[in-house]
């Protein structure tokens, strides 16, 4: 007996990374003269504290959902997907066209050919890196963050030139249509008698989103092109003596996982700001990455991972709204989360396993 | 039946006090950040001032992402702050709703029009100051030619363009301006190499005074200014002390000012809109001991006088944005 059960390997070990994390961000709030304990309760009480604030929090999770499902897939193939950024973005352009140029009856119809719109703009952006990879040898990495630089500077001409309002300062795109304007949790709970804060954005996406890890989950574990995904990515040689195509491979992970980037726009571009604006991503793409990484590459850490990112978001935008913390020791925060939870991993890790061993002996003994 | 008397009148008390407490101004800065060296952060410089002068207390707080545009308004209106302030552009659809929303609560937004009525939209006569700075350029420059270097082409920036050609040419008629663009899209504010190439290619074309509405791209035009031994002109806030003995002058937009305003007047905040232009100090040319050298007795003259001539409306500077021509071009 080696190995730690599985139950403290899932759940105990990032439980304490998030704890270290929250202890050490407890000593920087002290360093600059402020309480940590007013400091977490009003992250807490911000995040879930009123239907308001869990509005927000849901809505930052819907994104870190989707890109962090985007960087996982990618991730079960061996690729690591940095691009889900510029993925995310052409997604929004994706959405956006299909939002602005038919007139929706209903949002039933326009959601499903919005996500399609998404999709295949997410997919496309991914495709050309895939393709780059798996025939040139590119390396994913390089080519991925280069394509964020060209998707943003692609968004920006496009938007200028020929979705921008005429006359107007901002580039953005005008407001969608009525037709395309998702339920918001208020008016999806308002008939069922649940009272919803109506200004909070958390939309349909949210439960598009918890329906897309579930079928991540069959996609890897229970279908033979999840297999293959798998296989490759645990021994190239292996899946190709198996007979698995490696080019396929490479360019489908890619495809599905710019596909699940691009879906991110339904809930930023089309349920939040109804219209495309610059940078409407804004950082979700790489939050995935910290995402996937926190969640194992697994649907169910993925999604909690992407809750507690949620939770950050909102409840650091509280923190500084409230208790004057600069945003800037609100994104130091963030970043102990990510480095405690990705990075120290085996600093609680060993301990934590040592322990496991000492005790089985004792048992045995 | 005296327990709910004391309570209500505890409660009564409580209300009261904490409305007073809380009736204090808010500001929001866009996602630049409050430290930006340039628009929100001569906001955040009103702001400020007006706290010292008058010792009382406001709140700010600072952008992480759009969708926090539309909830710290709403956060601020519901707390009860009173008058919100917007610094930029960007905030006029997350205003157009949340001002319906709270009709007792006043809101002033910077750069832009919103048309509601608890809401004040303070713009600025850019045209007057660059008109001004035109008549220093024409002054300072011995031959026919100067130029402008803008930032991203949007009608903003051609408002600044047209009112420097207008005033350089009240002065030198048969002259020409130079008006070179740095691009089309909002990497073109922080371009500083390429502001200096502009700036090297218009002297080439024989420009001796270079006026930059570029945002950070104008600090390389600054730079290579000096460098070429040529005239410079800066925006937005005073840059005389960038390169001294260069700057010839700045056109100044008094976003501090608007800031100012908005607080002092508080809960009584003046709706509408509020145009800041020579007349009220809302922009002007930035005089101080950095350039002091590079101001003649008769282009200070020829100044007040266009000042002057403004403010009594006896010139009237175009407004490029009023039908996007400019008659001096």
């Amino acid at each position: 007996m080696t190995k730690m059960p599985k139950w403290a390997d899932a759940v105990l070990i990032p439980l304490i990374s998030i704890f270290l994390a929250f202890l050490l961000s407890g000593l920087v709030i002290m360093a600059i003269g402020k309480d940590p304990v007013v400091a977490i309760k009003t992250m807490v009480q911000g995040a879930f504290g009123s239907s308001n604030g869990i509005g927000y929090t849901l809505y930052y999770t819907t994104n870190f959902i989707f890109t962090g499902l985007s960087v996982a897939v990618a991730y079960h193939a061996r690729l690591f997907n940095i691009g889900s950024e510029g993925q995310a973005a052409l997604g929004g352009l994706g959405v956006a066209l299909v939002c602005l140029y038919v007139p929706w009856p209903h949002w039933a119809i326009a959601l499903p050919a919005a996500m399609i719109g998404g999709a295949l703009f997410g997919a496309a952006w991914a495709f050309i890196p895939a393709y780059l990879q798996a025939k040139r040898g590119s390396h994913i990495v390089i080519t991925t963050i280069m394509f964020n630089f060209i998707g943003s500077a692609l968004i920006g001409y496009i938007l200028l030139n020929y979705l921008k309002v005429p006359g107007s300062m901002s580039t953005e795109s005008t407001r969608f249509g009525a037709g395309a304007h998702l339920p918001t949790f208020h008016e999806m709970l308002a008939p069922l008698g649940i009272e919803f804060n109506k200004n909070a954005p958390v939309n349909v996406s949210f439960l598009i989103a918890l329906l897309a890890a579930v079928g991540f989950y069959f996609l890897i574990w229970r279908t033979r092109l999840g297999y293959e995904i798998r296989a490759y990515g645990q021994s190239e040689t292996a899946a190709k003596y198996a007979g698995i195509n490696p080019v396929r491979i490479v360019v489908i992970a890619m495809l599905i996982s710019g596909a699940l980037s691009g879906l991110m726009a339904i809930n930023n571009v089309m349920g939040e700001a109804e219209r495309l604006i610059d940078n409407a991503v804004e950082g979700a793409g790489f939050i995935g990455i910290a995402v996937a990484l926190m969640g194992r590459n697994h649907p169910i850490g993925i999604v909690l991972a992407a809750l507690l990112f949620g939770f950050l978001y909102q409840g650091g935008g509280e923190l500084s709204f409230w208790e004057s913390i600069p945003r800037e020791l609100v994104v130091v925060i963030q970043a102990l989360v990510i480095m405690f939870t990705g990075a120290l991993d085996n600093m609680v890790r060993a301990p934590l396993e040592k322990l496991f061993i000492a005790l089985n002996k004792k048992k045995e003994a | 039946m005296t327990l709910t008397k004391t309570l209500l009148g505890a409660v009564a008390a409580l209300a009261l006090t904490s409305g007073a407490a809380l009736a204090d101004p808010a500001i929001i800065f866009d996602l630049g950040g409050k430290f930006d060296k340039s628009f929100n952060e001569a906001a955040f410089n009103g702001a400020e001032r007006w706290a010292k002068e008058t010792g009382g207390t406001y709140r700010d707080v600072e952008l992480q992402s759009d969708a926090q545009r539309e909830q710290y308004l709403r956060n601020f209106a519901e707390k009860g702050f009173n008058p919100i302030v917007m610094a930029g552009f960007s905030f006029a659809t997350a205003l157009e709703t949340v001002a319906a929303d709270f009709p007792d609560t006043k809101f002033a937004i910077i750069d832009m029009v919103v048309d509601a009525p608890n809401v004040r939209s303070v713009v600025f006569n850019e045209q007057e100051g660059s008109y001004l700075a035109g008549i220093a350029a024409a002054y300072a420059a011995k031959g026919d030619t100067v130029s402008f270097v803008g930032g991203m082409d949007i009608p903003l920036i051609s408002k600044f363009a047209c009112g420097y050609a207008e005033g350089f040419k009240s002065v030198k008629p048969e002259g020409k301006v130079i008006v070179n663009m740095t691009g089309t899209t909002p990497a073109a504010w922080n371009d500083p190499v390429k502001g200096g190439e502009l700036t090297r290619a218009q002297k080439s074309a024989g420009s001796e005074v270079v006026f930059a509405a570029a945002g950070g791209t104008g600090l390389g035009v600054l730079q290579t200014a000096a460098d070429e031994g040529m005239l410079s002109i800066g925006v937005d806030s005073n840059q005389n002390y960038l390169q001294p003995g260069s700057v010839l002058t700045s056109m100044v937009k008094r976003v501090d000012n608007a800031v100012y305003d908005a607080f002092t007047q508080g809960e009584t905040l003046e709706t509408g809109i509020n145009v800041m232009g020579l007349s009220n100090d809302g922009v002007g040319v930035a005089m101080d001991e950095y350039n002091a050298a590079l101001i003649t007795p008769e282009m200070k003259a020829a100044i007040d006088d266009a000042t002057a001539k403004i403010i009594a409306g006896e010139i009237v500077v175009h407004d490029y944005m009023s039908d996007e021509s400019c008659p001096a071009f």
